[in-house]
C-alpha cells in the first residue's frame, strides 16, 4: 500500500509489498484453486472426451466409427508394446517430435532474427517501408500450401524446403506485427526523447525498440502458430520423420490410432511454445503490469 | 523544504532565459479550409518570472505552445531566447504536457536520467546522484524503481517535473499540467509547482484554463483573445511570494480576479457578436464556475 507524501516531504505510509516470487506463485495457485476456473476447464475437457467416446467407440455413429475412439488412443499411446509401433515407450515416437521441434526453432528462429529488425526499420523510416510494405502485402495473403512448387524447385534438399516453408509462415506475421508496433507508439514519446537531446540511435533502441514490444510479442506469438501449421503441412509432402510426416504415413498405413497421438502431440506442443512465448514476454515487459512483483 | 537548499542541487544555480514572441502567426490546411489559429500574437516571458497564459480551451493554447517548444514553425513572426532565434526543439525550452509523455517502459530514476544520459555530458553516477536530489525534493525517492504505470497521477506529474528541471533548462513550459488531476491533488500539485519555483526563479510558462490557478501562481498573466488568438491584455500580479492558499480570500486576488473577468467577459461577448456560438458554449462554459463564486 503506498499512499501520496505529503508536502513537508515526509512519508505518511509507504509500505513496500516484497514477497518472494515462490510464496507468491502458491498464493496466487490458491486463489486460482478457489476460482471455479480449473473445475470449470476440467469439465469442459471431460465433456469433449466424452463425447469423443460416445460417438466413436460407444455408439459408433455415422461418419464417426471409422474414427479412432479415445480409449484405442490412449491404449496405444501408453502401451508398453505399441501395435503400430508408436507409444511413449517408444524413441522413434520421440525421435518425430524432436525433428519437429528442430525445424520449427530453426525457421522461427530465422523468421525472428530477419522479421524483427525488418520490421522496426519499416516503422522507423517511412521512406524504406514505402519500398518494401507494397512487396510485403502482395506476398503475405499467399498460402503457405502456394508455395509448395517452388520450394522445391529452390530446394532440392527435402530438409531445406520444409524448413523453408515454415520460415515463410512466421516470417510475415513476425515482420507485420513488428511494423505495427512501432507504428503503434505515440507521436509525445519522439517528441520526449527529441527534446530532451537524444540522437536517433538513442531513441531506436530507448523509444522504438521498447515501445514496440508488446505488438512483437503478439506476433511472435502468431507466427509461432503459423510456423506449426506450415510445418505440418510441409512434412506431409515431403519428409522422413515428424509429426506431419508420421500423421500422413499413419493414414497411409491405416494405423489410425497414430494419426490421433500425433495430433494431440502437436496441440500440447503448439500450446506450450505460445506459452513459454508469452513469458519471456511477460518478463522483459514488467513495465505493463502494476503489481509489485511478478 | 528549507529556502537556502537550492533546487539545482550539486549542479549551481539555474540560469533562466528570456523568450520574446513577435508578431507570430500560424494557420493550418489551405484554400477554403484554412483556419488561423494564432494571429499577430506578442509577449514576452521575463527572465526569472512566472508567466500564465490563459484563454478559453480550444482557443489555440496547445499549438502556441508547439511553436514555442519549436515543434512546428510559425507562418510569420519570430521566437527568441535571449536573442537568438529557436531552430526546432531543445533543451533549453522543456515541456511538460497535458497528458503524460514518461517512458512507460521505464522506471521513475531511468526517465529522468534519459535526458542527461542520452546527451552524455556527465558520468551515469552523477547523474543518478542529481536526479535521487531531486526526487527527494518532490517525495518520490522511494519509488525510483517503479513504473509509471505503478504511479498515481500526481506522481507522475512530479516525476516530469524533475525530468524536466534535471536537464537545467532556461525555460519550463507547463502545457495545463494539471488539467485531469482531482481536485485535492490538484491543489497539492500547485503548491509544489509553486514552491519549486520560489526556489529556482527560472523563467515559467504556465498554460491553464482556471483563473484561479492562474492568479495564484502567476507574476504576470497573459490573457489570450478568442481563436485566432493573440495575446490580449498582460496583467502583472504582485501578489507577495511565498504564495499561500489564504491569499485567495484577500482582497488583492479578488480585485485581480475582477480585472481579468471583465476582459474574459469582454472577449466572450466578442464571439458572441460574431456568431461564433461553440466557442461562446465552451468560453461560458469554462468561466461558469469563477463566476458563481
Amino acid at each position: 500500500m503506498q499512499t501520496e507524501q505529503t508536502l513537508s516531504g515526509k512519508a505518511v505510509a509507504t509500505q513496500d509489498v516484497s514477497v518472494s516470487s515462490i510464496s507468491l506463485f502458491f498464493f496466487r495457485l490458491k486463489l486460482w484453486m478457489k476460482s471455479p476456473t480449473p473445475y470449470l476447464t476440467l469439465l469442459g475437457l471431460s465433456l469433449f472426451i466424452l463425447t469423443w467416446w460416445l460417438t466413436t467407440e460407444v455408439w459408433q455413429l455415422p461418419r464417426f466409427e471409422k474414427l479412432p475412439g479415445p480409449v484405442s488412443v490412449v491404449k496405444e499411446w501408453v502401451s508398453e508394446d505399441p501395435a503400430y509401433g508408436i507409444s511413449i515407450y517408444t524413441p522413434e515416437y520421440y525421435e518425430h517430435i524432436w525433428k519437429s521441434i528442430l525445424r520449427v526453432l530453426q525457421a522461427f528462429g530465422l523468421a525472428t532474427i530477419l522479421g524483427v529488425p525488418l520490421g522496426l526499420f519499416m516503422g522507423w523510416k517511412k521512406t524504406f517501408k514505402d519500398y518494401t510494405f507494397p512487396v510485403m502485402e502482395i506476398l503475405r495473403p499467399i498460402p503457405m500450401l502456394a508455395w509448395v512448387p517452388l520450394a522445391i524447385l529452390m530446394f532440392p534438399e527435402r530438409e531445406m524446403a520444409i524448413i523453408y516453408l515454415t520460415f515463410l509462415g512466421s516470417f510475415f506475421a513476425t515482420t507485420l506485427n513488428t511494423l505495427l508496433g512501432v507504428e503503434s507508439i505515440d507521436e509525445a514519446y519522439f517528441r520526449a526523447a527529441r527534446c530532451l537531446g537524444a540522437k536517433s540511435r538513442h531513441i531506436f533502441f530507448k523509444v522504438v525498440v521498447p515501445g514496440a514490444l508488446p505488438f512483437i510479442f503478439t506476433g511472435l506469438q502468431i507466427s509461432m502458430g503459423f510456423s506449426w501449421f506450415s510445418l505440418v503441412a510441409g512434412e506431409m509432402l515431403a519428409g522422413e520423420f515428424g509429426l506431419g510426416y508420421l500423421i500422413w504415413n499413419s493414414f497411409i498405413l491405416v494405423q489410425y490410432p497414430v494419426i490421433v497421438i500425433a495430433m494431440v502431440t502437436l496441440g500440447v506442443i503448439g500450446w506450450s511454445s505460445s506459452a513459454l512465448i508469452r513469458f519471456v514476454g511477460t518478463l522483459l515487459m514488467k513495465w505493463q503490469s502494476r503489481g509489485s512483483s511478478l | 523544504m528549507s529556502a537556502h537548499e537550492h533546487i539545482s542541487g550539486n549542479g549551481g544555480p539555474l540560469q533562466g532565459g528570456e523568450m520574446q514572441i513577435t508578431a507570430v502567426s500560424k494557420s493550418f490546411g489551405i484554400g477554403p479550409l484554412r483556419q488561423q489559429v494564432i494571429e499577430n500574437c506578442s509577449f514576452t516571458l521575463e527572465r526569472g518570472k512566472l508567466t500564465v497564459l490563459i484563454g478559453p480551451s480550444g482557443c489555440g493554447k496547445t499549438t502556441l505552445i508547439n511553436l514555442l517548444a519549436g515543434y512546428e514553425a510559425p507562418d510569420s513572426g519570430t521566437i527568441t531566447v535571449d536573442g537568438a532565434p529557436i531552430k526546432g526543439p531543445g533543451k533549453d525550452r522543456l515541456v511538460v504536457f497535458q497528458e503524460t509523455a514518461l517512458f512507460p517502459w521505464m522506471t521513475t530514476l531511468e526517465n529522468v536520467t534519459y535526458g542527461p544520459i542520452v546527451r552524455g555530458e556527465k558520468s551515469k553516477k552523477e547523474v543518478e546522484e542529481e536526479a535521487m536530489h531531486l526526487l527527494r525534493k518532490v517525495g518520490l525517492e522511494d519509488f525510483r524503481d517503479k513504473f509509471p504505470i505503478q504511479l498515481s497521477g500526481g506522481m507522475q506529474r512530479r516525476c516530469e517535473l524533475v525530468r524536466a528541471l534535471i536537464n537545467r533548462p532556461k525555460i519550463m513550459m507547463m502545457d495545463e499540467p494539471f488539467r485531469g488531476l482531482d481536485a485535492m491533488t490538484r491543489e497539492l500539485m500547485q503548491e509544489y509547482y509553486v514552491r519549486l519555483f520560489e526556489e529556482n526563479h527560472l523563467t515559467n510558462l504556465f498554460i491553464t484554463s482556471e483563473l484561479e490557478e492562474a492568479i495564484f501562481l502567476a507574476d504576470r498573466l497573459v490573457i489570450l483573445t478568442n481563436r485566432p488568438a493573440s495575446a490580449r491584455t498582460v496583467i502583472e500580479i504582485e501578489l507577495p511570494r511565498p504564495r499561500e492558499f489564504k491569499l485567495l480570500a484577500t482582497r488583492e486576488y479578488l480585485h485581480y480576479k475582477q480585472q481579468a473577468l471583465e476582459i474574459l467577459h469582454e472577449e466572450a461577448l466578442k464571439a458572441f457578436s460574431s456568431g461564433c456560438g461553440a466557442t461562446v458554449a465552451d468560453f461560458l462554459e469554462a468561466y461558469s464556475e469563477v463566476e458563481s463564486k
